[in-house]
């Protein structure tokens, strides 16, 4: 029974996540707009919400070019990766009580392990490219995602010790009497950052600054090869977002007058809409500023965050 | 249970040919990523064979941290045509004797073991938290030496990465 609810449940997912990542597009540029004090995107449809549209004809009409001094193979498939990683991820997301496509014993793990392989996309695009904007750019994410994985995990094992296990449903269940962001909030500040450092969203787009590597691992792609790319992104921004709903902030849960989907959906929806206020209000920082930010000042916190959670609850003998 | 066979023996076939080609490969950042390949297709077996955690480790490690550093080397390094060809010329022949003897021995030992009485394993699920309490209970001495291991390699990082710096300072202030 589970099991065909699971199978039913991919094609929609996908097709969700996919067609809001799109229109994610046209959201960021009028949200943008609206912050920055201007107008955006406002010619094509009503508000300019068919921009999308546009895009794509001028995507799919665009030369797709392979340039001749590219690693061929690795230069298709890198972008392929990079949104196939995250859809991945969105495997172990629970939308709703049951509304799921699984729930894995594992799923944290899970959600952990396929953003940290949604690294290689950007580190191969960087390599196969064969152009040294595109090198730096991928050398500069392998660095920063590594980096911020660590704390990304840490983070999280706040979450875990609260709950008792590695399975999100759990997770949400266990937030019935008060979401995670209290008990945990460095942990939850923690985990944004990281987030918003693996999704290289910008004050942390180091890997593709472009006043300085013009657009870092991605320059040589063009066409649908870079649409699929800032599919990618956007994807990892709602990725993001869901999983900071789902482990901070009560996933489904809320008061009764709207359905358990549509909480997580607000949730969500807030949340990407914050990480996208934080591209229009905080400069970019230095890439050492990057680096020593997070060994010097997020490592310290999610361990002593860590050893605070776990006496606290052996405190309680739970 | 035959689906649970059929998949095994596809990410089982998945894996070993990836590996044969990350030995048979001249461009080093393409054995790369065969041995990604090869790691996943290991993480689907730990997966089917009932240990979710082992393989759910596997990725977010392995694949997921130690290879992007063997990958990040490999940028750095800047292997060219050169390298593909130095690399063509030390995969002679006579190189495959030793490690295929060797792999005869490990072969003719799993044919005995399959033919023998042990061919049956418990095939129960382990879950994380049975590993964490083998981990932090029996096995805590060796938990605490790897510790120490990497504690030894991230001190020695930090001498090299000081020594650098160090250098690095006195240049600047010279100019």
């Amino acid at each position: 029974m589970n099991i065909d609810v699971a199978y039913l449940l991919i094609l929609p997912v996908l097709l969700g996540v996919m067609i809001s990542a799109a229109f994610l597009v046209w959201i960021e540029r009028r949200l943008l707009g609206f912050w920055q004090d201007r107008l955006g995107p406002n010619r094509v449809g009503p508000f300019g919400s068919l921009q999308i549209v546009a895009d794509m004809i001028k995507l799919f009409t665009k030369d797709d070019w392979v340039p001749p001094f590219a690693d061929r193979v690795i230069f298709v498939l890198a972008p392929l990766a990079i949104a196939a990683g995250m859809l991945m991820g969105f495997a172990v997301v629970p939308f709703g009580p049951g509304l799921h496509i699984i729930d894995l014993n594992v799923g944290l793990l899970f959600f952990l392990a396929m953003t940290s392989l949604a690294v290689y996309g950007v580190l191969l695009s960087g390599l196969a490219s064969n152009n040294k904007y595109a090198l730096l750019g991928g050398l500069r994410s392998a660095a920063q995602m590594v980096t911020y994985e660590v704390f990304m995990g840490l983070s999280l094992m706040g979450v875990v010790i609260l709950t008792g296990s590695f399975s999100l449903s759990d997770v949400v269940r266990a937030q019935a009497d008060m979401w995670f962001f209290v008990p945990q909030f460095a942990g939850f500040v923690v985990f944004v950052i990281a987030g918003l450092a693996e999704a290289h969203r910008l004050p942390f787009d180091l890997p593709e600054a472009e006043h300085e590597l013009t657009a870092g691992f991605h320059t040589e792609y063009s066409g649908m090869k870079f649409g699929l790319i800032m599919v990618g992104e956007y994807l990892s921004v709602i990725l993001a977002s869901a999983m900071i709903t789902t482990l901070f902030f009560g996933g489904w849960l809320g008061p009764d007058f709207l359905p358990p989907f549509v909480w997580f959906s607000l949730k969500t929806a807030f949340f990407i809409a914050f990480f996208i206020l934080m591209r229009a209000a905080i400069p970019r920082p230095r890439y050492d500023q990057l680096m020593s930010l997070g060994w010097k000042i997020l490592l310290p916190v999610t361990l002593i965050n860590l050893l605070v959670t776990g006496a606290v609850v052996l405190g309680r003998g739970a | 249970m035959t689906m649970e066979i059929v998949v095994f023996y596809i990410a089982a076939a998945v894996s070993v040919s990836a590996t044969t080609l990350v030995v048979t490969r001249t461009n080093a950042s393409h054995a790369l990523v065969y041995l990604i390949v090869s790691l996943l297709a290991v993480a689907v077996i730990f997966f089917l064979l009932g240990a979710p955690f082992a393989s759910a480790l596997e990725i977010v490690i392995y694949a997921g941290a130690i290879m992007v550093l063997f990958l990040f080397v490999v940028m750095m390094l800047d292997l060219g045509r050169g390298s593909v060809e130095q690399e063509r010329g030390w995969l002679n022949p006579s190189m495959w004797v030793g490690p295929g003897l060797l792999t005869l021995v490990l072969f003719l030992e799993m044919a005995w073991l399959l033919a023998g009485p042990m061919a049956q394993t418990s095939g129960t699920a382990v879950l994380p938290k049975e590993v964490g309490i083998e981990l932090f209970g029996p096995y805590l001495l060796a938990v605490e030496l790897a510790s120490i291991l990497l504690l030894a390699s991230l001190v020695g990082a930090f001498h090299l990465g000081r020594r650098y710096m160090r250098a690095r300072r006195e240049e600047e202030a010279d100019e």
